[in-house]
């Protein structure tokens, strides 16, 4: 009985962001009926969006092409950023060397990087990836900097007094003690990832889902799909950030946020 | 008169650290801190010394030389005859808090020196120590689900394992609420009784000083000197409501320049 109305409780807590969204979609609805505009599309509409872009098989195809663009700047940036910021945070003097380029760099959007993309790599897959990689290489340099600044003295001491080496020391003691961190700006960074990706299609190539918004409006008016291709992004963002917050809870992670 | 005398260690028992006319001085925005001044002990084979003073007189820092984590600035320490220079897993420093790895479970701390042995009897030390320790059952649990106690225990542990010569203990308990503190206390001479290893221990307290230690190094202000050395002539278990122990303690609460009365 007293289970029993503790799962209840629970369902109807998971549900309530659904039931919001849905009285949303209601308002939406009533909204646009009562006083027809061009505004936005009915949600009815954006359905019937997202269902024209199934059947004309587009809406995987773009998926996976953002996807794929997304996965390969914010893997090179993580292989590159990642070791160097290490580095950089460790040696003091390299830090000093490194810090004022980076504070110049990082303030500036990644999209201000488009001409000098398309001049390079031309309209194409490699422009778009080489933005992404731009907009992510800052944010996560500074947290690997930052993460290996904030090991705390003792554990590296600890790690001296038992005979590590430098080589002991980075992998048994600064990686393990970096890593909750560095999750983290992982998981900031593959939403900036996100972000850029949509800007970069627009103007960079002709496919992917920020390519099927800008298309979308250019070939016709079709703010249903534009609206469509929004709610997608939306989705796999926040199934993205979803997907790496389960990495967070892993268990060899989780001490990192579970310190008082 | 001077308040220093020169304290030799008993014949037969070998010197195991000396320290030599050891000086530092801090170097912070232009200004030089001098921290430590002219200090010399020597300590033998199996004692336990505690090193008493107020808070950042800079027994800490001597502490950490004698560790390797600092070099002073003039004199020398030496261990076993040869002068220290880094860190040595022989002599093993637990911290005042937080020095446990807290992305591994109790038995990866305690294991955690014990890379270059084999398998068998890494585990087997292992196990030991958590026994001693008194941490069985908590094998596979993570710091952050222990007690402050606990973790103090499982760093002693963790510095024991490697079997070292020498334990450098700085402020362990000093985080610890008084009734577990008492409790550690009596682990930790249990501990020495058992493993005979020699003991540096820091401490602001002057109780902890005269219950745990052969020999009280009383310490001044900064720039720290040794102001007088009080060996505690009385045989563990000790009783701390005991004339002795009451003469020994206040000598050192007069030595410091504390009054009785609050």
């Amino acid at each position: 009985m007293h289970d029993d109305s503790k799962a209840k409780v629970s369902l109807s807590v998971h549900l309530r962001p659904l039931a919001f969204i849905a009285v949303l979609l209601l308002l939406w609805d009533i909204g646009i009926r009562r006083q027809p505009s061009h505004l936005l599309p009915t949600p009815w509409g954006v359905v019937g969006g997202l269902a024209d872009l199934v059947r004309h098989g587009l809406l995987l195809k773009y998926v996976v092409a953002s996807l794929f663009r997304v996965t390969w700047g914010f893997f090179l940036a993580v292989i590159l950023a990642i070791p160097l910021g290490l580095m950089v945070g460790w040696h003091r003097r390299a830090e000093m060397a490194f810090n004022p380029i980076l504070q110049i760099l990082r303030p500036i959007s990644p999209l201000a990087w488009i001409p000098i993309a398309i001049l390079w790599f031309g309209v194409g897959d490699l422009s778009a990836i080489f933005l992404i990689f731009v907009g992510c290489f800052f944010p996560l340099m500074l947290t690997a900097i930052d993460a290996v600044q904030s090991v705390p003295a003792v554990y590296v001491h600890a790690g001296r007094n038992f005979g590590l080496g430098s080589t002991g020391l980075l992998v048994r003691v600064l990686y393990p003690a970096v890593v909750p961190r560095l999750i983290v700006g992982l998981r900031i960074t593959l939403g900036i990832a996100w972000l850029v990706v949509v800007a970069a299609e627009m103007i960079a190539v002709s496919s992917g889902l920020g390519f099927l918004i800008v298309d979308a409006r250019n070939a016709g008016n079709r703010y249903d799909l534009v609206v469509a291709g929004m709610v997608i992004i939306g989705v796999i963002g926040l199934f993205l950030d979803i997907g790496m917050r389960q990495i967070e809870k892993m268990k060899s992670f989780r001490w990192g946020y579970s310190e008082d | 008169m001077s308040l220093t005398q020169p304290v030799s260690a008993p014949a037969a028992v070998a010197m195991k650290l000396s320290v030599e006319h050891l000086g530092v001085v801090f170097g912070r925005d232009g200004k030089s801190t001098p921290v430590l001044d002219d200090i010399n002990l020597e300590v033998s084979e199996g004692e336990f010394i505690c090193l008493l003073g107020p808070s950042g007189c800079g027994k800490s820092t001597l502490l950490n030389i004698m560790a390797g984590f600092l070099s002073p600035t003039s004199g020398r320490v030496r261990v076993d005859g040869e002068p220290v220079r880094a860190p040595d897993p022989r002599r093993v420093f637990v911290f005042q808090e937080r020095g446990v790895f807290p992305w591994l479970t109790v038995e990866g701390n305690i294991g955690f020196g014990l890379f270059k042995l084999p398998r068998a009897e890494r585990e087997e030390r292992i196990a030991h120590y958590i026994r001693m320790v008194g941490l069985e059952g908590f094998e596979k649990t993570y710091p952050h689900e222990l007690s402050g106690g606990m973790k103090q225990r499982l760093e002693v542990a963790r510095a024991l394992a490697v079997n070292p010569d020498m334990l450098l203990l700085d402020e362990p308990f000093g985080a610890l609420d008084s009734i577990t503190r008492l409790i550690m206390r009596g682990e930790l001479l249990r501990i020495w009784e058992a493993e005979r290893k020699t003991i540096i221990f820091v401490t602001h307290d002057i109780d902890e000083a005269v219950q745990l230690a052969d020999r009280v190094v009383v310490m001044s202000a900064r720039p720290a000197t040794i102001q007088r050395i009080v060996p505690i002539d009385i045989p563990h278990p000790r009783d701390i409501s005991s004339p002795r122990y009451l003469e020994l303690r206040d000598g050192i609460f007069q030595q410091i320049g504390l009054a009785h009365k609050l």
